[in-house]
Order: structure tokens, then sequence, then C-alpha cells
């Protein structure tokens, strides 16, 4: 048994093989073993593509480890490959030296076909570098099931058991959470928790008696900060954080959305949670899904939408009128690869500008970035709580790769955060009061209907100072204009400063923001080990920035900015403080891979 | 329910100047429709006007009570948002043609179909106001504006069908010029548990003057509309000599007296009959009269008290939200 620090695997298969349901049970008993853990799932926009072919493959790649996990791994050291395509698909990025096992069952001369290859694929591929497990992993698995009363398709359907059988001898896992987990899910149909309970040891106890595994491995448990833990991905903790934000501001929360990838799941989770007081309205397209937030946000509510570039949009003109209003809304963005339905299921960075500046007329938003799975729940709680004290709608980005990915999250005790957001309700009498009156931070009273004596209406049009009443006024509309854009910036006054990773002077800065933070704190983490005078300022307050931005640029000679987009953090950055930064930009729907990172930030040194 | 105060008229009137254009139809509305608050029993501050952009959709900032001037055709979006957060609001919303029926045209439809608890007062004047002059989906073909020089090539919307068929549980017609009417059906409306559309045939006196008249006119209204009342046979003209019969599976005008003709063989209103709303619906001239009042009303469960009830039913199931509980649910470990 050899001892590892960590270790990457990547199942992958058809759509339909559950290779998503396999690397989550990985994932999560690794995370109950005490493992740190990163997930990163990959898989087609296509419910059922083609079946064989490489658009149809579907991949989980989770990274376990006993020290800290920041990223799923650059390269799978275990490849787990269900036909033909997936191996097309994966061997370029598994390790040299790695493990290949691949069900030999679908290694038809039809389904090589389907993979492109134009004959056997393990003569064409050049499989010397690696360690191949060659097991009949769907004739196994129903001739383990030959005994129970099930069709033959149904068994069969049980091979990715048997698949995470065999992992689970290589890595030592524990079946019980597994088991629990496969009683809980077909409780009802016992016939098919047996079928998936014989599968999984099946394949375990297949792989203790094949020779051809030589070594089995174990990750030790990572050393992480005490406390209590569960495993969550990006779109969970999105929702959780919204719960925890109305509660915190004692109001009832609205999500209005229409289902887009890679968001729904927000509007699924939310919808689970009635009994918190909370409403999901799936509108009928994009455009109603933010005008009912905004609705509800009028009525009282803390109030959301949900989507992905394309729909946000198509929210632009109601995301201004949320602005012009000076209503509370919270707008989140899962960002997806674009342009246009680009790459629905894939990440990136690329809606940035469109988020800062995708309206018509000078239309400010504060916009923040979650950083990674578990801090979508912070940055849901931020976003709702800045909205709600600045009377603003706040852009919350996220990214496909956190949405999806999960990690372990150590659990906040609520009683000592997360636990206040005031609500600005008038506090003058009706009489006296202004419906665009405003405090210290141009922040106008929240009067909603019901109020008596408040009757107030309020338009797109634009306002006279204080009252609100139509105005064509011009110096009035500048004015007014002034007034919107200092009211966002004075929003940083209620922000953290910006914590900076190294020291606070050195040879480069490397500047990121968003679903990035796990690659970039581990790529600078190994440069200043090996002696480099790097710092890293990962930036999750995007519009306001943190007062002392400004002032921590000074101390580097150069800034280089990553982000998986062109560079739009950078262009603002440069625009905003002349600093000059380089960019590293990936664009390939991918997230970065640390070891790029550390090639790239190398050469920035020279 | 608190006691509620006693309107006038003026209580409902905002201190805004009102900038419509000389003589146009849309004051009359405004009117009957400040008249009808009066009469709903709901406190000012429970009521909310809703509107889009265009001529129509100002009127939110001319009543007194809480409003919303929204963005172009989403004008039912908002409203149920406000609903489905506060259904104890009186939720009006105020469209038009163009509003409603062109770029808000979805919204209007799901609004219909969900069945939330507003009352929608669409303008119908065949025409772009605001935007000076172009032709609208209910523009009749043919129709000569800025944007269709050599006429207009595209078919017309009729409101009441496109409701109908969307699942409306109320459809009523009215007119500027016959403010009582417009008052009455304004409450019924309101009564309405549901979305309630009322069609309000509205003059506009720049860009497509006269274009109801031969219906609004007070000189030819009574022998082109049939006021209909449920339960009511359909007798109209101005001598209530003329009626509606129902002959084969068509509609005819046939007179009091002539031909044997008595009032027992006339089509009486059943305002729950789904087919003959959708007959009414399309009665026009010069052959028929046009069907001017509530053409289809039905009950049927609606979306802003289901939405609340859900919270309720859940709440009871799984007893309050414990945020505490949901972070530890499901598997978590020690470290």
């Amino acid at each position: 048994m050899q001892e590892l620090d960590s270790v990457v695997i990547r199942f992958s298969g058809d759509s339909g093989d559950g290779m998503q349901l396999t690397g989550t049970q990985f994932s999560n008993t690794s995370a109950l073993m005490g493992n740190d853990i990163a997930t990163f799932p990959d898989f087609p926009a296509e419910i059922r593509a083609p079946a064989g072919t490489v658009a149809g493959v579907s991949g989980f790649q989770v990274h376990i480890g006993a020290s800290e996990i920041n990223t799923p791994g650059d390269e799978p050291q275990v490849l787990v490959a269900m036909n033909p395509a997936a191996l097309k698909a994966n061997l370029q990025s598994v390790k040299k030296g790695g493990t290949i096992i691949l069900n030999m069952d679908a290694f038809t001369e039809n389904n090589a076909q389907k993979a492109g290859y134009s004959g056997d694929p393990l003569q064409i591929e050049n499989l010397d570098d690696y360690l191949v497990i060659k097991a009949h992993i769907t004739t196994q698995t129903t001739e383990a099931l030959k005994d129970l009363d099930l069709d033959n398709k149904s068994k069969a359907r049980c091979k990715n058991f048997y698949a995470l059988g065999m992992t689970y001898f290589m890595f030592n896992r524990e079946l019980e959470p597994t088991l629990k987990w496969i009683n809980d899910k077909f409780g009802k149909k016992p016939i098919l928790a047996e079928a998936n309970t014989t599968a999984l040891k099946a394949g375990r106890n297949f792989a203790e008696t094949l020779e051809a595994i030589p070594n089995t491995f174990v990750v030790p448990k990572a050393n992480i900060e005490k406390g209590t833990y569960r495993s969550i991905n990006g779109n969970t903790a999105t929702a959780w954080g919204f719960i925890q934000a109305a509660q915190a501001a004692g109001l009832d929360l609205f999500l209005g959305s229409y289902p887009i990838t890679p968001a729904s799941d927000i509007l699924h989770e939310l919808s689970k949670h009635k009994n918190f007081g909370v409403k999901t309205f799936q509108a009928e397209d994009e455009i109603a899904g933010i005008c009912t937030a905004i609705g509800a946000s009028y009525a009282g509510a803390l109030a959301l939408t949900t989507s992905s570039g394309p729909g946000i949009a198509l929210k632009g003109e109601a995301m201004g009128l949320a602005m012009i209003y000076e209503l509370p809304l919270v707008i989140v963005n899962v960002q997806r690869g674009g342009p246009s339905t680009g790459l629905p299921t894939k990440t990136e960075q690329s809606d940035l500008l469109q988020c800062m500046y995708g309206r018509n007329g000078e239309s400010p938003m504060i916009v923040v970035a979650a950083s990674r799975p578990a801090d979508c729940f912070d940055m849901a709680f931020e976003a709702s709580r800045l909205a709600l004290e600045h009377m603003t709608p706040v852009v919350l980005l996220t990214d496909g790769y956190i949405a999806n990915g999960a990690e372990p999250w150590k659990l906040p005790d609520l009683s000592k955060e997360f636990n206040k957001i005031s609500v600005k309700k008038p506090k003058k009498d009706a009489d006296n009061w202004l419906a665009y009156e405003r405090d210290e931070n141009q922040v106008r009273t929240w009067a909603i209907p019901g109020m008596e004596g408040y009757e107030h209406r309020l338009g797109g049009l634009e306002k006279a100072l204080n009252t609100g009443n139509v105005s064509y006024d011009p110096n009035n509309h500048e004015t007014m204009c002034h007034i919107r854009e200092e009211k966002v910036q004075k929003a940083s006054l209620n922000i953290p400063l910006q914590e900076l990773e190294g020291d606070e002077s050195g040879d480069l800065l490397v500047v990121s923001w968003g679903g990035t933070y796990g690659a970039t704190h581990m790529a600078v983490k190994q440069l200043r080990k090996e002696g480099h005078k790097v710092s890293l300022m990962h930036l999750k307050y995007i519009n306001p920035m943190p007062r002392n931005v400004e002032s921590i640029f000074k101390n580097f000679k150069k800034v280089i900015v990553a982000e998986l987009n062109l560079g739009q953090m950078r262009q603002i950055l440069n625009g905003k403080y002349n600093i000059g930064a380089k960019g590293y930009n990936k664009v390939q729907g991918l997230p970065f891979k640390i070891s790029e990172l550390v090639e790239a930030f190398k050469q920035e040194l020279g | 329910m608190t006691e509620n105060p006693t309107y006038k008229k003026k209580d409902f009137v905002s201190d805004q100047e009102v900038r419509w254009c000389p003589g146009c139809g849309d004051y009359a509305i405004l009117s009957s429709v400040q008249m009808a608050l009066t009469k709903i029993g709901k406190k000012k501050e429970d009521i909310v006007f809703v509107s889009g952009i265009g001529c129509s959709s100002r009127f939110p900032y001319y009543v007194n009570t809480y409003g919303l001037h929204t963005i172009h055709g989403r004008a039912p979006a908002f409203a149920s948002g406000i609903k489905s957060t506060n259904p104890n609001l009186s939720v009006w919303i105020i469209t038009g043609d163009g509003d409603g029926l062109s770029i808000g045209g979805n919204h209007l439809i799901h609004i219909l179909r969900r069945n939330i608890d507003c009352n929608i007062i669409l303008f119908n004047n065949e025409i772009y106001g605001l935007t000076k002059g172009q032709y609208s989906p209910t523009s009749q073909r043919g129709l000569v504006t800025k944007s269709t020089p050599y006429g207009s090539i595209d078919r017309s919307f009729t409101p009441a069908k496109l409701a109908i068929g969307a699942g409306a549980t109320f459809f009523a017609r009215t007119m500027d010029t016959d403010p009582k009417h417009m008052q009455d059906i304004s409450l019924a409306a309101e009564e309405h548990r549901g979305t309630s559309l009322i069609e309000a045939y509205q003059n506009c006196v720049i860009f497509n003057d006269g274009v109801h008249d031969l219906y609004t006119n007070r000189k030819t209204r009574d022998d082109h509309c049939v006021f209909i009342e449920h339960g009511q046979p359909m007798i109209f003209g101005k001598d209530k000599n003329k009626g509606i019969k129902l002959t084969g599976s068509k509609l005819e005008v046939v007179t009091i007296g002539e031909n044997g003709v008595t009032e027992a063989d006339l089509l009486v209103h059943d305002q729950t009959d789904e087919r003959l709303a959708f007959m009414l619906a399309g009665m026009k001239g010069p052959e028929l009269p046009v069907a001017v009042g509530i053409l289809y009303k039905v009950d049927d469960v609606h979306y802003d008290e289901q939405i609340c009830a859900q919270v309720e039913e859940v709440k009871a199931k799984k007893g309050a939200g414990d945020m505490n509980k949901l972070l530890h649910s499901g598997d978590t470990w020690e470290i």
C-alpha cells in the first residue's frame, strides 16, 4: 500500500453511463474520510448526445488530498474510460505513468467507429506509458446480478457502481457512505438497491483478486482546520446564501427566474425551501424573470433573478430600471462560455464587462464575484447585504466551474456571522417623507405598498432630486447621474479591505478575480516556495473596489492579471489605475491549470 | 379586515400635471377609474398601478396610490411579482395595444394563463401614439401610417380572442365615451378573483382620430354595439328592437316583431360559456354589432393565492425553516 499526498481521478463515459454520480460518490466518500477535495464535472450541453461519440462524453474529475486542495487537478493520474470515445477524449490529458481502467465490453468495432477510430483503439493509441487495466465491466456486472429478477438493461446500468467499486479498492475507500446513499436513494425499490450494492461490491472484489492492480493507494486525512464540514457545490451554496440573507434581513425571499445552463440549479435548490418563506417564480422568459423580481422588491421582498450571459443580455433594460428606481435586487450571473449561445456547459469569465457596463445610459451597478464553491454562500449573502443596505441592484458573478464544482465547507456559526443586514425602512413620518431623499451615503429609503401615507410612484424617467417626480431639467439629470454613481462608490465604505497573499511588495503582483482563485492561489504559493517575490491579489469586490487596492499596486514592479477571457479585468484596472498590467488569458471553456499559471508567471518574472 | 375610509374621487388624484393631448380618450378613462377606486373597498395604500411604456402608461403618475411606470411591455411581469409578494394588494395594469399586444404579448398571455389576481386595462386605439403614429397589432389591414405609407399589410389581433385562447378567466369590453359603463366594468374586474382583462376602445385624436367612431359615438353607438349582460337576451338598437340570434352555428341580427321574431328567440348571454364568448369576441361591423360588456367570466384557481398557500403547506409539513438544520443536513463530518 502506497501513501499519496494527493491524487486526481477522472471518471469518463457516455452521457448515460452515470459518470457524474460515480464521481460524486467517490468525492463524497473521500471527503467523509477526511480528505480535502475539489471536483470538476464536465459534461456536454446535449442531454443525450449521440451515444458513443466524443461529443457525448461526460466526465467527472476529482482531486483528493492529504493537504490543501484548491483545484480539481491539472492531469488525472487515473482515468476510468467506459467506452472508446471516453479514451479518445481524455487520453492526452492523463499523466504519463498513470492508470487507465477500460471497460472492454464497450470496445467494439462499432463503438470504435463512433468515436472516430479507424481500427482498434488499443492499437491506434500509444498506451505504452500507462498501466492499462482491461476489465469486462458490463458483462461482469450482469453476471454478478444474474440471480436478480431484473431485465438485462437494468442490470447493465449498474456498471458504473462496478467501476466505482474497482476504484474504491485501488484507493482504499470505505464502502459505507455509498451503501448508505444507495439505500436512501432506492429504499422504495429494494431490488435496485440490491443490484447497485452487489455491483459495487463485485467491482471491489474483482479489483482485489485481479493481479493487474499491482498497488493500492491510501490518501491520508488532510490537516484541515477543526470544525464541522460538509461537501457543497457553488449553486447550492449560492441558494443557501440568499436564504440566510433573507433571514438576516427579516424578509421573504423571492426568485424570478427562467431556466438556463448553468444557473438552473439555483432555481431548483431554492424551490425546495419554501418553508423558509421562499417564493420561486419560473417566468415565461428571462425578462419576466427579472421584472417579477423587481415587482417583488417594490412590494418588500429580498428579490433576485438568476441567469447566465445570454439571459443577462435580455435583462439589461430591466437592470437599468432597477438601478434608476434604486430598489434592492440581486442579479446572479453564473458565467459560461460565450459569446451568444457559446459553450453552455463550459466555464468562462467573459461577462465581466457585460455586467459592469452592458446597459444604456450611465448605469452604475455594484458587482461582486465568488471565488470558490463554498464562497458562493458568503458572496450571495454579501450581494444581498449590499443591495439592501445601499438600495441598489447588485450583480453576483459566479461561473460554471465553481457552480458545479464541489469542495468541503467548514460550516459557519450563524450566531456569530452572516446574521445582520439592515433594511432601509423610512424613519420619517409620512408627511415629511420623500421617496428620493438620501442619507450621507446617498441611499434612499424603502417604503412599500401597504404603508399608509407613503404612496408614491416610481418610474424609469429621470427623477427630480429628492422628490423623484419626473424631471427633464438638464442640470438635474447630470446631478442625478453623479449621485447614482457616488452611491455605488460609497459602498466601498461597507466592504472589507482587500487582502493580499504574500508580501506587501515584490517583483510581481498576480491579480485574479472570481472562480479562478484555487489555481492562482496554488500557483503563487508554489512560486513563493521556490523563492520568487510574488504576491496574489484576488478580487471579490469588483465595483466598487476596496479602498486599499490602488495602494497595493504601488509596491510591485509588475502586475499580471490572470483571467478566463481576453483581458476584461485588465482593461478595467489599467483604465482605472493606469498600472500597465499585462494579462494571462485563456478562453477554452476550461479552468486554469496550476502548471500553466506557474509557467506564465515565471516568464513574467523573467 | 380593518374598516376602510370613505374616499372621494379627488383622493385618487395625484399632484402631477396630466400631460395627454387635449381631447384624448385617456382623460375619461382616468376619471372613470378614479371614481371606481372610491367604491372598491380598498385602502389607498393597498392599491398599486403598474404600467409599461406608451401614452396610456403615464397613468400611474396621475393616480395617488402606489405605482410603477416600468419598461415597454413588461407591466404584467412586474405586477405578477408584486401580487405574488403581497396578495392583499389591489393591482392594476395599464397598457395599450402596442405595449400589451406587441412588445409585451408574451407577458400578457402568461399572466392570463397563470390567472394572477390583477386588473388589466388595455387602451386600444389601434395605433402607436407615443412614438408618433405607427400601426399597431390591432390596426386594420390597409391602414396608412408613418411606417406604412402604402398601407399596412399586417393582419390584426382581436384582443378578446387572444385572451380567451390564452385561458383568461375574465374579459370585458368598454369604451372611453361611456364613463358609467367603464366604471361598472372596472368594479366587476376588481371583484373578479383572477386576471381581469378590460379592453377599452379609446380614441387617439392625433394619429387615429375616430377609429372606433361607429361604436363609440353616441349617435351611432346604439345601432352598432350590443351591451351584453349575463342572463339577459342580447337586444340592441336605438329602438331596442334588434337582437342577436343563433342560427345553426352562426350569429345573426334579427328585428323583434319582424318575421315572427320575439324576444324569446334571442340569444341569452351566458358569461361562463367559452364558445359563446369566442363568438361574441369575433362579432364586428358592418353586419354585426360589437359586443360590449363582460364577454367571459369564470372562476378558477389563481396563482397568487396558490404561491402563498404552497409556502404555508410546506411550512406545515416540514416546519418553519431552520438554517442551522439545513446546513447540517445530509452528510457532515467533524475534523
